[in-house]
């Protein structure tokens, strides 16, 4: 295995050591559609420069396999960005961001199960490459709320005109943010927590 | 102007896009045989590395001297997610690391840690 030397690793900057106190660990979920802002978001809000983590995964060959008995496979690499939120001295929130390769996130086991939730960020100039992975959340129900990320050539819609394209259910929220902004990141994190809290309420 | 409207999915035998069958790599050591650890897991070295240790169980306890994810583990390393926990399966085995669990979510997560991330969210 190709190893980098241990001397040569770069670990965290002094200023990223989590105290000896950190003891729970949570995780969100950024979903969305090439270049909608995922990595922006979790840029804007993490405290540590935003990290890479990856999965290596072989496929098998799909479709008719002429030479029976030896199977193609092909190894996929799914990459994930992810930043770091310490929200006290002992609770930790880490944030994912899913570039490309739609089709494998839900494959990469562990990734969304255990997640509090999601957020399906959201362009407005291409609304249809989150149509998609919104389908593959609800059917592992796993619960999200929706942020259209306001780009300044983006059209415009109505809120409501866009709920019906998303085909959202009423009590999914829905909010506007710019994700380079860390309080507007923040104000989106805000309202997936209380979402979740009001699902924790209604099904008391 | 109206947006493009979204269809929903259409569960029919036969169609669905998923790879078939998805294999992780783990550098021959079985499946079966590794610790179930979360991205989001926090692991703490317990001891300095053993003289004997091999270089990358050496740099992982080195890394893990303050609380660290497996996620942030993977991304020091250089190293897939799955490579990372064999090598904490080992470490593990040895009582060389703790791992600290994390919250996972069954079917919603506890009230008084979502209103503990909320009071955190407020503070930023």
């Amino acid at each position: 295995m190709d190893f980098k030397n241990s001397d040569t690793i770069a670990g965290p900057r002094a200023e990223d050591h989590l105290p000896d106190t950190a003891t729970t660990a949570v995780k969100v979920v950024i979903v969305g559609g090439f270049g909608v802002g995922k990595t922006t978001m979790v840029g804007s809000v993490s405290e540590i420069r935003p990290l890479t983590t990856e999965e290596t995964m072989t496929q098998a060959g799909i479709g008719v396999d002429d030479n029976y008995g030896s199977e193609t496979k092909t190894a996929t690499t799914v990459a994930m960005d992810f930043g770091r939120i310490s929200l006290t001295d002992e609770l930790v929130l880490y944030l994912f961001g899913t570039p490309g390769q739609e089709r494998f996130w839900f494959l990469w086991n562990g990734l969304f199960e255990g997640a509090l939730g999601a957020v399906v960020l959201v362009d407005t100039r291409r609304l249809e490459v989150s149509f998609d992975v919104m389908g593959r959340l609800e059917e592992r129900g796993v619960p999200f709320v929706v942020a259209i990320n306001d780009f300044p050539d983006a059209p415009s819609y109505p809120t409501a005109d866009l709920r019906t394209a998303l085909d959202l259910p009423p009590e999914v929220p829905m909010v506007r943010c710019d994700a380079r902004r860390r309080a507007s990141s923040r104000d989106v994190l805000m309202t997936l927590m209380r979402y979740l809290h009001s699902l924790t309420m209604s099904r008391a | 102007m109206t947006p493009p409207q979204r269809e929903r999915r259409a569960h029919q035998p036969g169609e669905e896009q998923d790879p078939g069958r998805l294999y992780v790599i783990t550098g021959g050591t079985d499946g079966s045989q590794r610790a179930p650890l979360d991205l989001v897991a926090l692991i703490v070295a317990r001891s300095e590395p053993p003289p004997t240790a091999p270089p990358e169980q050496t740099a992982l306890l080195r890394l893990c001297r303050t609380p660290l994810s497996v996620a942030e583990i993977s991304a020091y390393l250089g190293l897939p997610f799955s490579v990372v926990t064999v090598l904490l399966t080992e470490l593990l085995a040895a009582d060389l690391v703790e791992s600290r669990a994390p919250v996972v979510r069954s079917e919603l997560p506890e009230r008084s840690l979502l209103e503990a991330v909320m009071h955190g969210l407020q503070k930023l």
